[in-house]
């Protein structure tokens, strides 16, 4: 049996606003409606204290209270926060909704045994609102519709019994049920006082008379039907921005919100269990913005690392504009696989491990400045290698052949020796009529005056001409 | 000025009896080749130092002489570095000389840049081995290279030219290869630990 805790958000939309206004004990109104009919959406204490009231036209509240602060109602932002506190909620339990406006209901049983018994839980809840600055109200019951309805009547109201569910209910005006299309309102005109009257009333003539949605919410409230939620999955990409109030012209000023930022996403993945391989640092102007890639070869999480190459790699990008704002968006978070080390491991405690030196060489020689070579299986000594990115770790084996050179010249250069010693040789190559580059070359090794041995080739049943391929070193 | 115990000296090898052979440590990396091991006091390469190879012309053996090392130190899994290398490292021939390719990092920079990539993968302690050719580091350079393999545990080689022979260097070992009809030979031309000996080495292919 579970047990649903529901969490009304009064004036969610006021308390996001009240968040980032420096004094929040001076008069404060949102503000809706048409740009002819300005009225108070909502007000803080002090604002009613002074006389204002929801719904009052702009122009009577600026009569009573000439200076108030005012600020435009947006339903957007109120999404926002609902869908932050969900983020919130998600540490709390596993089973978090935010599908009706205004609250948050999330399943608790499965949390007591982690987080302890409800009352400690309760008393968490509201400090971490409080400290985040929203008014709350709380109700706990077996179901997730009863905790809602409960949380309206009597905030703290804890249901435990599934038993005592439908008597509790019972007693709940039909004003406060929360019932579809404001129906609570006709039925106390009706004389129909609580839940207990309407539900001794015939089920048939009910649906007749109000609809379906009645009956659903009731089957839903005293839990007769299961009640089917949208569950909060939190997201699967980082999107963070910070503006940053002023206009910047130079890389040292970003410093300071890029580690608010790095600091922030690693902190977002350590929750993930993930880590990050690509990420985009946009600089936004006041029209347009500047991209940044940051690609690493492999998952990272560690905050000190990431910052570190980030800034390598912003220190080369050149701010021809003034920046407003920082945002950083990272969408391929794939999972971590912390390196495996040895217990007993004999290297010095301060050493870096590979995969962050070679994200450090890579941040100031170039994406594509460290890789590891690996053999291929075409004879053609240009495409006998290959390079490899990355961390594949299976590197198959050459095919045998006869002695290659340790060294090999990137473009075959002529030999200035005039009369080299020939070791051994010829060994024909003859390949590549498939792909446009036909190779028909006599290899040998050959052995100069200086004494170096060098892997030279002819043109096939020459003897003069030679190229240097490579030095056996 | 505090005085140091003339023990402490002799115990760290800073100071030697000319003429008399210091009692010989052999702590060192192993060459892969006995009779190089049996001349160099450390019977072996200088741990957490650096090595200087000076080399009439590149391709003259001096990845022969490397080879057994690397091949152990990258089967053992330790990552080797090769930094900004003058020539492309050919997978075929190093697989075939035994290095595990899948441990050896090549690292491609601007001369510029390669005495600074040289200088961190040192320093990081993540490789075991370094291979770089310094070709423009005076004695400061050289003396940082040598501090950063000291600081890193790492097994530093600097593949130089023979013109720096004549100039200081801060090398723990310094090798030159001398070139000659009948063949070429190392040369010891400066080792910690010791004086350098007077026999040469070849590596018999």
């Amino acid at each position: 049996m579970q047990l649903w805790a529901c969490i009304v958000l009064p004036q969610l939309a006021l308390d996001a606003v009240l968040r980032r206004v420096p004094d929040a004990n001076a008069p404060l109104a949102l503000i809706a409606g048409s740009a002819q009919q300005r009225c108070l959406h909502m007000l803080n204490t002090a604002a009613q204290h002074a006389g204002l009231r929801v719904g009052m036209r702009l122009t009577a509240a600026h009569a009573l209270l000439p200076d108030f602060a005012m600020v435009e109602y947006d339903p957007q932002a109120q999404a926002h926060w609902q869908n932050f506190l969900a983020a919130w909620a998600y540490r709390h339990s596993s089973l978090v909704s935010a599908q009706w406006p205004g609250c948050i209901v999330m399943e608790m049983r499965a949390s007591f045994r982690l987080l302890g018994p409800w009352a400690e839980i309760e008393a968490r809840l509201r400090a971490e609102l409080d400290a985040l600055g929203f008014s709350h109200r709380i109700a706990l019951a077996p179901t997730p519709r009863a905790a809602l309805v409960l949380a309206g009547v009597r905030d703290g109201w804890a249901l435990l019994q599934v038993d005592a569910l439908a008597e509790q209910l019972d007693r709940v005006p039909v004003r406060q049920a929360c019932l579809p299309d404001n129906v609570g309102e006709r039925l106390q005109r009706m004389g129909i006082r609580d839940l207990r009257t309407l539900r001794a009333l015939p089920r048939d003539s009910l649906r007749r008379r109000f609809g379906l949605p009645l009956l659903v919410h009731l089957d839903h409230l005293y839990g007769q039907i299961d009640d089917p939620l949208s569950y909060y999955t939190p997201p699967d990409h980082f999107d963070s921005r910070i503006d940053l109030g002023c206009e910047v012209k130079n890389h040292t000023a970003l410093l300071f919100p890029l580690r608010r930022l790095i600091v922030d996403l690693c902190t977002y993945l350590s929750i993930r269990d993930g880590g990050v391989q690509r990420f985009l640092l946009r600089l936004e102007h006041d029209e347009g913005h500047t991209d940044m890639d940051v690609g690493l070869l492999a998952a990272e999480r560690e905050s000190a690392l990431l910052f570190e190459l980030t800034r390598q790699r912003l220190e080369r990008v050149k701010i021809s504009r003034p920046v407003l704002a920082v945002r950083l968006i990272a969408r391929e978070l794939p999972p971590f696989v912390p390196a495996a080390r040895d217990l007993f491991e004999g290297r010095a405690q301060q050493s870096l491990p590979w995969p962050q030196l070679r994200e450090r060489l890579r941040a100031r020689l170039g994406d594509d400045a460290v890789y590891r070579v690996s053999p291929a299986d075409d004879p053609r000594p240009e495409r006998a290698w290959r390079r490899v990115d990355g961390d594949e770790l299976r590197i198959g084996a050459a095919p045998a052949r006869p002695p290659r050179p340790l060294w090999l010249l990137a473009q075959p250069e002529p030999l200035r020796d005039r009369e080299p010693r020939i070791i051994s040789g010829p060994e024909r190559l003859e390949s590549g009529w498939w792909d446009g580059e036909d190779v028909r070359r006599d290899y040998y090794v050959l052995e100069t005056t200086q004494g170096q041995r060098v892997w030279a080739f002819v043109a096939a049943g020459e003897r003069s001409g030679w190229m240097v391929h490579g030095w056996f070193a | 000025m505090t005085a140091i115990a003339i023990d402490t000296l002799l115990a760290a090898r800073t100071l030697w009896h000319a003429g008399r052979s210091a009692v010989r440590i052999a702590d060192g990396e192993p060459t892969g080749y006995a009779a190089l091991d049996n001349l160099l006091p450390q019977r072996g390469w200088p741990r957490r130092a650096l090595t200087e190879l000076l080399l009439p012309a590149d391709g003259v053996g001096e990845l022969a002489l490397l080879m057994p090392t690397l091949a152990r130190l990258t089967q053992a899994g330790g990552t080797v570095a090769v930094i900004a290398p003058p020539y492309l490292p050919y997978a075929p021939a190093w697989q075939r000389a035994g290095v595990d390719l899948a441990a050896l990092e090549i690292i491609k920079a601007a001369p510029a840049d390669a005495l600074w990539a040289f200088e961190q993968c040192l320093r990081s302690g993540a490789c075991v081995a370094v291979l770089g050719w310094p070709q423009q580091a005076d004695a400061s350079a050289l003396r940082r290279l040598q501090v950063a393999a000291d600081s890193g545990d790492c097994l530093g080689f600097a593949l130089r030219d023979s013109k720096h022979a004549a100039n200081p260097s801060a090398a723990a070992l310094r090798m030159e290869y001398a070139g000659n009809p009948r063949g070429g030979a190392w040369h010891v031309r400066k080792c910690r630990g010791g004086p350098a000996p007077a026999q040469s080495f070849a590596v018999v292919a």
